[in-house]
């Protein structure tokens, strides 16, 4: 499943620039709104669903190097930190449902 | 040109990176950079233009090119395309000479200019090839979009070769320089509650370990256990501290100073899910009360000296696998920071 298929099965929108999303394959995802948790739990090349939209999602991506991050319920993140994930190379998508929808779509459309 | 792009973007099947984009700037760069004459075709096959429309067939059919000068006396005189020839065919015209098909009007460039100016060409007039003359207008080549695709990759494969060696230099640092006890020292001045900076010292650290030789799974290591620290600067302290990574060849030693509040009880503070974050921080996610327990599970050995009212010093070590070591010398182990 490459985060192409993702963004249009789930309708994301893609807030840093868009690029080849096609050439992208995620392998797993991780749910959590704690920084400290996501430090410890998430894996290289993980989606991320969280509902924090600040600065420090980047800085914890960019660390734990998930390359994908999906921010729920519509939360907005700064202009500044969409640059500062471009710079990371940090891919942020957004969405109004709820992390627990989409996580659950996320698994059943195989990213487990 | 866009052909090179896809494959930078989809080299490790990885969102694109500051380093990749760096690439690509490079690639307009040296569109600016490389001349004509370092990438065009120097075998030119040429046509007379007394010779027939179907000798002009047969090279083209031969050498497996879409069209060629026509050179009268070693003066450029004309070129003739696949179309023209499409043309003659058309008409069943296979005896006439290249000349009364041809575009006597010759579109070239100087061998002297910069690629970007075939490029420019090629966008403006819509053709494919064009003929490559000198300073005396004497022709010297052929260049095509291919042959300037060609000579960016042997540009960026040259780029690419002088990065490796410059990494290679730094990843030598400790063997190249003789001491007693070789070592690095990158320190940081962490701001109270500046979480928008919050996790920058972090990338630093890691990326500087990565370009000394570490392996990814040593400098993800080093991330997670500085970030915290980080943060836990950030979060907690009345007026910031200082982060210090010291890299040896056998260790990375990293410790954070602060001068206050301190840490009235360290034996709660080390236990999971146990956290005095303010609701400013929980509300962005901090204050998991994991800290502590995720910077120990990274690193070999954590120290915390600290009490109510007094400053914080912690202290984490990393000991390197005899694989991991920066350097093959064997440095003198001393204790502490």
């Amino acid at each position: 499943m490459t985060l192409q298929e993702i963004i249009t099965k789930l309708d994301l929108k893609v807030l840093t620039t868009p690029q080849d999303f096609s050439a992208i394959t995620p392998r797993g995802g991780y749910a959590s709104d704690l920084l400290s948790c996501v430090m410890a739990g998430a894996q290289p090349d993980n989606v991320w669903v969280t509902l924090q939209a600040h600065m420090n999602v980047v800085a914890v991506a960019s660390l734990r190097e998930v390359s994908v991050v999906i921010i729920t319920e519509g939360a907005q993140p700064e202009a500044d930190v969409i640059t500062r994930a471009n710079e990371q190379g940090v891919i942020l998508l957004s969405t109004s449902a709820p992390s627990y929808e989409i996580i659950g779509r996320l698994w059943e459309m195989g990213i487990q | 040109m866009s052909s090179t792009l896809q494959e930078t973007q989809g080299r490790k099947g990885r969102p694109i990176t500051d380093n990749d984009a760096q690439d690509i700037t490079r690639i307009e760069e040296l569109s600016y950079d490389l001349r004509i004459f370092e990438v065009m075709s120097r075998e030119v096959f040429t046509l007379a233009p007394n010779q027939t429309i179907r000798d002009g067939l047969e090279l083209l059919r031969i050498k497996r090119i879409s069209g060629a000068p026509v050179v009268e006396n070693g003066d450029l005189v004309g070129v003739i395309s696949t179309e023209d020839l499409m043309r003659a065919l058309t008409q069943n015209d296979l005896k006439s000479p290249i000349r009364t098909y041809m575009s006597a009007n010759v579109i070239s460039v100087k061998s002297y200019e910069p690629v970007v100016k075939a490029l420019e060409t090629f966008a403006r007039t819509n053709v494919g090839r064009l003929p490559v003359t000198n300073e005396h207008d004497q022709l010297v080549g052929m260049i095509t979009k291919g042959d300037i695709t060609r000579g960016v990759l042997v540009a960026i494969r040259k780029d690419y070769q002088e990065e490796e060696i410059r990494r290679y230099r730094v990843r030598h640092l400790f063997e190249d320089i003789t001491s007693d006890r070789t070592s690095l020292i990158l320190r940081y001045h962490i701001k109270p509650r500046d979480f928008i900076n919050g996790g920058q010292a972090s990338s630093h650290i890691k990326r500087a370990m990565l370009r000394l030789g570490a392996s990814a799974q040593l400098a993800r290591q080093c991330g997670i256990a500085v970030y915290e620290a980080e943060m836990n600067l950030i979060i907690h302290t009345t007026n910031g501290g200082i982060l210090r990574v010291q890299i040896e060849p056998h260790r990375i030693l990293m410790q954070t100073t602060d001068d206050g509040p301190g840490i009235p009880d360290v034996n709660k503070a080390l236990q999971p899910g146990w956290s005095t974050a303010p609701q400013e921080a929980r509300n962005m996610g901090f204050g998991a009360g994991m800290g502590l327990v995720n910077i120990k599970s990274c690193v070999d050995k954590m120290e915390i000296f600290s009490g109510a009212g007094k400053g914080t010093r912690l202290m984490m070590e990393i000991h390197l696998r005899p694989e991991e070591k920066f350097s093959a010398a064997e440095g003198t182990e001393e204790p502490g920071i």
